[in-house]
């Protein structure tokens, strides 16, 4: 039973500060060096003793110029520094990048790119969330429950280091296709993980979903009603969080997902609870899609054939067929590439964070005239001083937490 | 490490030691201790900071090595792990952690972003944290693996134990950092807007009010 | 097939009744909006009022080295609709002053219509120097406060004019 008061809403502590003199209220500076703010973020918060009266956000701590570079960069060239935006999921990233080049292009992939490319971001999914909700754990802390969670982000690694080499920072995913297809043994690796992560997962949730300590720090705090969700532009887990029922797999399908079965999640309350329940439910979907899609693959070619003159062709081809030879030539040699429209485009996945969608303008050139990154996370952050004020100190953490900010996501 | 660990026949002209105690130097005693209970400050920014908190985690156990507490104070802690590209509004915040930080201290720069700059050659990332820091540790990689940075730690503790004092006489490496720089100023001449730097302003201020 | 964003011919049919021929283009199955500078936010209203309740992204692109194109900067609004799933590109183009005195390009703010406005449009500032007359509290998002340029114009070099270097060295005698 929780015995603190009712929060004061800003018009109690407005009508306190024109009564009195401000001078009981005092300015915390909490990070941009700070544990619980997911590397650099920073808020100067203004207490009332426990009490946030009021948050200011300030971002841009880990601006490193992205956009700038997508100018610069060639199409393939971009995925590797796409990775390291959302660099909890970066399979995600990879895909919703390509996915807007391949819109921009106009290119159609083969049926077995669409299924490999949903399985892995599926599994990025899983692995965004396990960071996040363990990181919620660990910042109310709950150290079991991360450990648990980046266990079995080892095991995700694991697959990734199997299939393409890296760990992390994979750019993986290619112009028309992919850099490496799947083989058998990462099959049987994804097989594996889908037998034992369930078992994990009920762990986890046995730890700290009816944990009456985690229940009373995260229920009530930081709510966030369905029409300031969509007024403030929020999507993905924060949204589904406060009834707002959008999810881009459902909604405008891509890539594979018009023939898996699965939910989606949503929850009312809107507040921390309702986020950290919203993302293990995901997880648990997404597991579902990985197992029906690990044993649907199609046959057949991973990237599209040497007619489009997007993908670099096998090497079987390059040595045997002449159209292969000389694709594989213009490809590659710096001044021809392939043929990119004049125009612009926008197109958006369901990221683990939310609608991660690139705007590309493109002249015709290799490199992208103009790459935005639409990042969830920006919004995100900018709806936290309404849900904090009223709340207390140890409750920013919380919060914080349940919005899942990513620092490079926000500041690109 | 060098104990003058006495053999089970003592020799002439040399005391007979009871086997609970051991001889050493101060300095070598001082720099076990210090190398075995590195206490990491994870200056964490980006990609890197996952790695490391990977490192961290069960699976590659950073604490197997000392390094257990992650302390988020820099009153608690001497080792400053910078994992992470450190963009230029973000490193007044790194100088100042570093400045807070209790003697004797060393510097890990994780990942290729620390250390140069990394992918990003871009306007608002700085291109080398030993630019503007001392660092005694570079790790390649981007982002490097837990095993690199967990051998990044064991040669920092082999650094330490080499060339360590109880005094910190071996942290005077002020020269060493007078050349790096003049290197990097023959190459990018500093043509900027110090006018509008309030950490520039403030040196200045300080130096003009000192002469 | 590459999904292809739903049409929006009904809404753009009644925008076109209230406010005039605008010019529309598809391309790729997105639909684009061409709106003039003055009249961006009554357009901006109505397409709120029927029904794109979700601002997606406010962002700019910088013509200047672009081949063919006609003003410099283009601004970008893309808009969604969470009850019928459509979507809406408005771009709103703006120039530079003739005079190197005059100030440089406004657009009225929307914040009042979408609360993500707000940072969206502080970026845009930041980043382009396109003022939002009208928003709150328009300063840097991005970039540090005391920095000048504004970066992601085509005239400023990818690797920037030394700002970032601009800081004193802190050697092992002073730490």
């Amino acid at each position: 039973m929780s015995i603190a008061p009712a929060p004061r809403t800003l018009r109690d502590a407005a009508a306190d500060t024109a009564a009195r003199s401000e001078d009981y209220l005092w300015t915390l500076n909490f990070g941009p060096q700070h544990p619980a703010t997911h590397t650099t973020l920073r808020l100067v918060l203004k207490l009332d003793g426990e009490r946030v009266v009021d948050a200011m956000p300030e971002m841009g701590y880990l601006h490193s110029g992205f956009e700038k570079i997508g100018e610069h960069l060639t199409y393939n060239q971009y995925v590797t520094v796409t990775d390291r935006m959302n660099y909890i999921s970066p399979m995600a990233n990879n895909v919703a990048w390509h996915h807007a080049v391949e819109t921009l292009l106009g290119i159609e992939l083969t049926p077995r790119c669409r299924t490999l490319r949903t399985i892995i971001a599926e599994l990025a999914r899983i692995n965004d969330h396990l960071l996040s909700n363990g990181a919620v754990g660990l910042d109310t802390g709950a150290f079991t429950f991360f450990l648990y969670a980046f266990y079995q982000r080892e095991v995700i690694y694991d697959i990734f280091e199997t299939l393409c080499g890296a760990r992390f920072t994979n750019s993986w995913t290619r112009v028309g296709g992919v850099s490496q297809d799947f083989t058998p043994l990462v099959v049987e690796k994804i097989r594996q993980f889908v037998k034992t992560f369930p078992k994990t997962l009920d762990d986890m949730e046995r730890l700290l979903t009816r944990n009456r300590i985690f229940v009373d720090r995260t229920k009530g705090v930081g709510v966030l009603s369905k029409e300031e969700a969509i007024n403030a532009g929020a999507t993905g887990p924060v949204a589904r969080a406060s009834g707002v029922t959008r999810d881009l797999r459902k909604d405008e399908p891509y890539l594979a997902y018009e023939q898996f079965d699965f939910q989606v999640c949503c929850a009312s309350a809107g507040d921390c609870y309702a986020r950290y329940l919203v993302r293990m439910a995901e997880m648990r979907e997404s597991l579902r899609i990985v197992a029906q899609a690990i044993e649907n693959i199609p046959a057949g070619p991973v990237n599209v054939g040497i007619d489009q003159r997007t993908a670099l062709p096998s090497k079987q081809q390059v040595y045997s067929t002449i159209e292969g030879t000389i694709s594989h030539f213009e490809l590659s040699m710096s001044n021809r590439g392939f043929e990119v429209p004049c125009g612009e485009s926008y197109a958006a996945t369901e990221a683990p964070n939310g609608e991660l969608g690139f705007y590309l303008v493109g002249d015709g050139s290799d490199c992208a005239y103009r790459a935005r990154c639409r990042p969830p996370s920006v919004l995100h952050f900018a709806l936290f001083p309404q849900l904090i004020r009223g709340h207390t100190l140890s409750d920013v953490v919380a919060v914080l937490g349940s919005l899942n900010i990513i620092a490079a996501e926000l500041d690109r | 490490m060098a104990l003058n660990m006495p053999g089970p026949a003592a020799r002439p002209g040399r005391l007979e030691l009871p086997e609970n105690v051991v001889v050493s130097r101060l300095d070598e005693l001082a720099n076990w201790c210090r190398k075995n209970s590195l206490w990491p400050m994870p200056f964490a920014t980006a990609c890197c900071g996952i790695e490391l908190m990977a490192t961290g985690a069960s699976k590659h156990d950073l604490a197997r090595f000392g390094a257990e507490v992650f302390r988020f104070s820099p009153r608690q802690c001497d080792l400053m792990i910078v994992a992470g590209r450190v963009v230029m509004k973000m490193l007044p915040v790194l100088q100042r952690i570093w400045q807070q930080m209790h003697e004797p201290k060393w510097c890990i720069s994780m990942g290729a972003c620390a250390s140069t700059g990394g992918v990003f050659d871009t306007y608002a990332v700085v291109q080398g944290i030993d630019r503007f820091i001392p660092v005694d540790m570079y790790v390649p990689g981007c982002p490097p693996r837990p095993e690199q940075l967990i051998q990044a730690i064991i040669d920092l503790q082999d650094k330490i134990q080499r060339e360590g004092t109880i005094t910190g006489r071996e942290f005077d490496t002020s020269q060493r950092q007078l050349c790096k720089r003049a290197l990097v100023e023959a190459h990018e001449p500093l043509v900027i807007d110090a006018a509008r730097n309030p950490v520039v302003q403030r040196e200045l201020a300080a130096a003009a009010h000192r002469s | 097939m590459p999904h292809t964003l739903p049409a929006v011919d009904a809404v753009l049919a009644a925008v076109a009744d209230r406010f005039g021929p605008l010019e529309t283009s598809v391309f790729r199955g997105q639909t684009s909006l061409v709106v003039p500078e003055p009249q961006s936010f009554e357009v901006l209203e109505s397409l709120k009022g029927r029904g794109f309740d979700l601002l997606v992204d406010v962002s700019c692109v910088d013509y200047l080295e672009y081949r063919g194109a006609r003003h410099r900067y283009g601004l970008v609004y893309l808009l969604a609709s969470t009850t019928t799933n459509q979507r809406l590109t408005v771009r709103v183009f703006l120039d530079d002053p003739a005079a190197a005195d005059e100030p440089g390009p406004a657009v009225r703010s929307v914040v009042s219509l979408w609360r993500a406005a707000d940072w969206l449009e502080r970026e845009v500032w930041d980043l382009f120097g396109i003022r939002f007359t009208g928003h709150p509290d328009l300063r840097r998002l991005v970039m540090p406060d005391e920095f000048t340029a504004h970066p992601l114009r085509k005239d400023y070099p990818l690797q920037g004019r030394g700002e970032r270097h601009n800081f004193p060295v802190i050697t092992r005698d002073h730490s």
